[in-house]
């Protein structure tokens, strides 16, 4: 029989691989049972979910980044810097 | 014959500049590192520049040699993780008694679809990302909030996937344990 701790590891791998036969039925009979893991997975499919959305908001930030100034005057530095030596 | 050629170093960062930024920011998310590894990125270049063969477009070389310095970083700080769980729990250490069940029963949050719209959720949510710790983050990152998939990142990071799933359940219980200790029912707990 599972315990919580086994069905917590399974709950999260299943959001990365598909569980065997035997882990899908094992943490089937848990699941009917616990309602504290019942909710755990319910979170962590909430989780999953909200950071792939965060993701998404953060690409279509991203695509507007540019260098700072500073950056790029130190960066351009460094470089000078590093073509005077032989 | 080579199709492509580089121009002078002088124009890289005019060029390439902006592109290899967004790059990095989008695999460290932090504005200094990010500027670092452009600067790194361009150093490399120039070490290097001789060994271009122009079979690949100069923008492609540079974020090729961005890619390896940026997998350097993340081999380092993923071995660093001790597949030892005792040893890592961190905050989320007494989420189970010693028979393995729930010591800190999870409490209700209220409705997940409503909650995945609500802005204040979603903050609470980055901020609770950024306290992820820094050897996790990164791995954590690139699985759960770009997408990628399991296979790609074990194959990149050169880590086996028993050790990609546990890192990234340790991560999902430390945000989950941050997001319960600040959300409960629908609001802000503090």
């Amino acid at each position: 029989m599972l315990n919580c701790k086994d069905a917590s590891h399974l709950i999260s791998q299943r959001l990365d691989r598909p569980l065997g036969r035997r882990e899908r039925w094992g943490l089937r009979m848990h699941l009917l049972m616990c309602r504290y893991c019942r909710r755990f997975s319910r979170q962590l499919g909430l989780i999953h979910l909200a950071l792939r959305k965060l993701g998404r908001e953060s690409e279509q930030a991203e695509e507007g980044a540019e260098l700072s100034a500073e950056a790029r005057e130190r960066i351009g530095k460094a470089l000078r810097r590093q073509q005077g030596r032989p | 014959m080579p199709e492509y050629s580089l121009s002078p170093p002088e124009c890289w960062l005019d060029e390439h500049g902006s592109a290899l930024y967004r790059y990095a920011l989008s695999a460290t998310r932090d504005s200094h590192q990010a500027e670092e590894l452009v600067q790194d990125t361009l150093v490399t270049a120039l070490q290097a520049c001789a060994r271009y063969n122009g079979q690949s477009a100069p923008r492609t070389w540079f974020i090729g040699i961005l890619k390896n310095k940026l997998m350097d970083q993340f081999r380092r700080s993923a071995r660093q993780v001790s597949l030892d769980e005792e040893e890592d729990d961190g905050d989320w250490a007494g989420a189970f008694n010693s028979r393995g069940f729930w010591a800190d029963k999870p409490a209700g949050w209220g409705n997940p679809d409503e909650l995945l719209e609500r802005s204040e959720f979603r903050e609470l949510l980055s901020r609770c990302l950024a306290l992820l710790p820094q050897r996790l983050s990164h791995l954590f990152w690139l699985r759960e909030v770009r997408g990628e998939d399991s296979e790609f990142i074990c194959k990149e990071l050169e880590i086996s996937p028993t050790n990609l799933w546990t890192m990234l359940h340790r991560g999902r219980m430390g945000l989950r344990k941050c997001l319960d200790k600040h959300w409960a029912q629908g609001s802000f707990r503090c």
